[in-house]
């Protein structure tokens, strides 16, 4: 008996030293847009070996509120800040010094096969809210078209979301895939579907549409003449002083860090050597 | 499996209590702390079904707070719009369907596969076709569905020209073949529960081995052949990944088996990973899982009792 209370006791202690050794001493937290996660947990394993980097994701307003409550070191968010977000920051004394940390560029995707060269805008919504629904309504055979959208949560349905359907919501009938991957493995099996993809995800088996007679490219990207492009943010409490933030944040822009971020699936903010 | 082992420590420990041991404390203390480390263990299993069963259910609680119920019966699934729609009809219907669709196929094969197993193959037939079926059920759920995705999918798109190879029938046929292994072994142990003295009764009044099978075995377990199909019908709803890989995802209602459909399970996995933490999206996500909780746990608990009537029946 005294045996298995001993067990017992040990058990439980055991238990609670566990719970107490939670530890929460991370050099670098950096928490919002999910549409940046990617590249801020990229950014963490890159720099492992040098500082212990938290990663987490919310929303753009999410990181924004953590960076003016003095939560977070690193605010990512994928809009510039609000005027409402400003003047919550003075009343608290946070200085948001933003930094433009990369590109979103998403591609409009079809099979080879199909002869469709250019969509606008206009009719990319008009698909994918289903109004159209046959290639022949914008200049192609006569098919069904086949939408291949991203699931609800994934960053690039942001993007999308925002600036071709402009909150308007996708037809259920349309394909929901996991990841820019999947998108591609169907576009590529099927002539009859369009998708859309980050840049980086652009196989030689898929066929590019241009989007307001405007290419998707890396160039087209950075200077904002594709349509569906948008610049991405990090923001930190005034310029940071010399330690871990101010090297995170220069990693990131150094051309190692805009590598990555190609890497990723997103478009640098400078043209690369 | 479990019990059989408590059961078979117990059994072990009684014999210790025999009257010359009984004397000796060691081997008292011995036999104690055997059941205590077995109670312990055996409860893990208890204490892990209790904790998920109320960390899922305190989760989906603040969605019904602030929604009402019937919304979430509605036909439009939104979660991200504003406001947001949380209606997760086509994903309980998405899930309907690709189980029965995946029960139409597997119950007959299944079933036919136990009964030969169980009465008419002899010994090494048997054995290659139940290690076959063993290994079927131990293939993982992401094999089973990138299958799907670059064989079956682009071969049904062709073989029936559909618009795309992404369906609930693409989805059935994978979980068929996920849910056999669960109906054919449960079945099998279910006619083999069968006492002998049933078929020798028929043999000896003149039936033929068919009529045995049909008229006096399987309807002598078909407590227990239920129990099997409903368990079968509970790994075919509550599988994740395969579906996930190839049923399109599409929240749109309908029952055709020849559209991509969402299932719940797959909404939940396609939704979870981004969605902000104890927003209402993470909270109606929740309530879904609560929700295929109930359901499964339904059918569980349902081939449970259809399993013990057969024990029960045969023992009087």
């Amino acid at each position: 008996m005294k045996m298995q209370h001993r067990l017992l006791a040990g058990l439980i202690t055991l238990g609670l030293l566990g719970g107490g050794l939670v530890a929460n001493a991370a050099d670098v937290t950096m928490t919002g847009s999910t549409t940046v996660l990617p590249i801020a947990q990229a950014v963490a394993e890159a720099l492992a070996d040098r500082y212990e980097i938290e990663v987490s994701g919310g929303g753009s307003s999410v990181g924004v509120t953590a960076l003016l409550n003095g939560t977070t070191d690193i605010a990512d968010h994928s809009r510039p800040l609000k005027a409402s977000e400003y003047e919550t920051a003075v009343k608290k004394g946070v200085y948001p010094f933003t930094f433009h940390i990369a590109n979103d560029a998403v591609a409009v995707v079809v099979h080879p096969s199909n002869p469709i060269q250019n969509l606008t805008l206009t009719q990319l919504k008009d698909i994918y809210a289903g109004r159209i629904t046959n290639w022949k309504q914008v200049g192609g055979r006569d098919a069904p078209i086949i939408a291949v959208s991203r699931d609800s949560s994934s960053g690039t349905f942001e993007t999308w979301n925002h600036i071709v359907m402009r909150n308007e919501p996708v037809v259920a009938s349309a394909i929901f895939a996991t990841s820019n991957a999947d998108v591609a493995n169907e576009v590529v099996r099927n002539p009859n579907a369009i998708g859309y993809v980050g840049l980086a995800y652009v196989i030689p088996q898929l066929k590019k549409v241009s989007v307001n007679g405007k290419e998707a490219t890396l160039e087209s990207a950075v200077n904002y003449t594709y349509p569906i492009a948008r610049p991405l943010f990090m923001s930190t409490n005034g310029f940071p002083a010399p330690g871990p933030v101010l090297d995170v944040i220069l990693f990131i822009l150094s051309d190692a860090g805009q590598r990555l971020v190609q890497e990723m699936g997103y478009a640098p903010v400078r043209k690369l050597p | 499996m479990t019990a059989q082992g408590l059961n078979g420590k117990g059994c072990s420990a009684g014999a210790d209590d025999s009257p010359s041991l009984h004397g000796l404390p060691r081997s008292l203390f011995r036999k104690r702390l055997d059941v205590v480390i077995l109670f312990i263990l055996s409860s893990a299993s208890l204490i892990a079904l209790g904790l998920i069963f109320f960390f899922i259910l305190r989760e989906a609680f603040p969605f019904f707070r602030r929604v009402p119920l019937v919304e979430l019966f509605s036909r439009t699934w939104l979660p991200t719009l504003e406001p947001p729609r949380f209606g997760a009809l086509p994903m309980i219907l998405g899930s309907a369907t690709v189980t029965a669709g995946a029960l139409i196929v597997s119950v007959p094969i299944g079933l036919a596969a136990a009964a030969f197993i169980a009465e008419v193959a002899p010994g090494i037939t048997k054995d290659v076709f139940k290690s076959a079926i063993e290994i079927l059920a131990s293939i993982p759920s992401v094999v089973y569905g990138f299958f799907g995705l670059a064989v079956l999918a682009p071969f049904l798109q062709s073989t029936l020209s559909l618009p795309t190879g992404r369906t609930a029938l693409t989805g059935a046929v994978i979980l068929a073949v996920m849910a056999l292994p669960t109906i054919a072994s449960l079945a099998e142990d279910a006619l083999t529960a069968v006492p002998a003295s049933y078929r020798e009764a028929s043999l000896a009044v003149g039936a033929t081995r068919w009529q045995t099978i049909w008229r006096v075995t399987v309807p002598a377990a078909s407590s227990g052949l239920l129990g099997a199909v409903i368990l079968g019908m509970g790994r075919a709803m509550g599988e994740t990944m395969a579906v996930l890989m190839v049923t399109g995802n599409s929240p749109q209602l309908t029952a055709s088996l020849l559209k991509p459909v969402r299932t719940l399970t797959a909404g939940i996995a396609l939704e979870m990973a981004e969605t902000p933490f104890g927003s209402l999206h993470y909270h109606a996500l929740f309530s879904l899982g609560a929700l295929l909780l109930l359901i499964t746990l339904g059918m569980n608990w349902s081939a449970e009792w259809f399993r013990g009537r057969l024990v029960r029946r045969h023992r009087r």
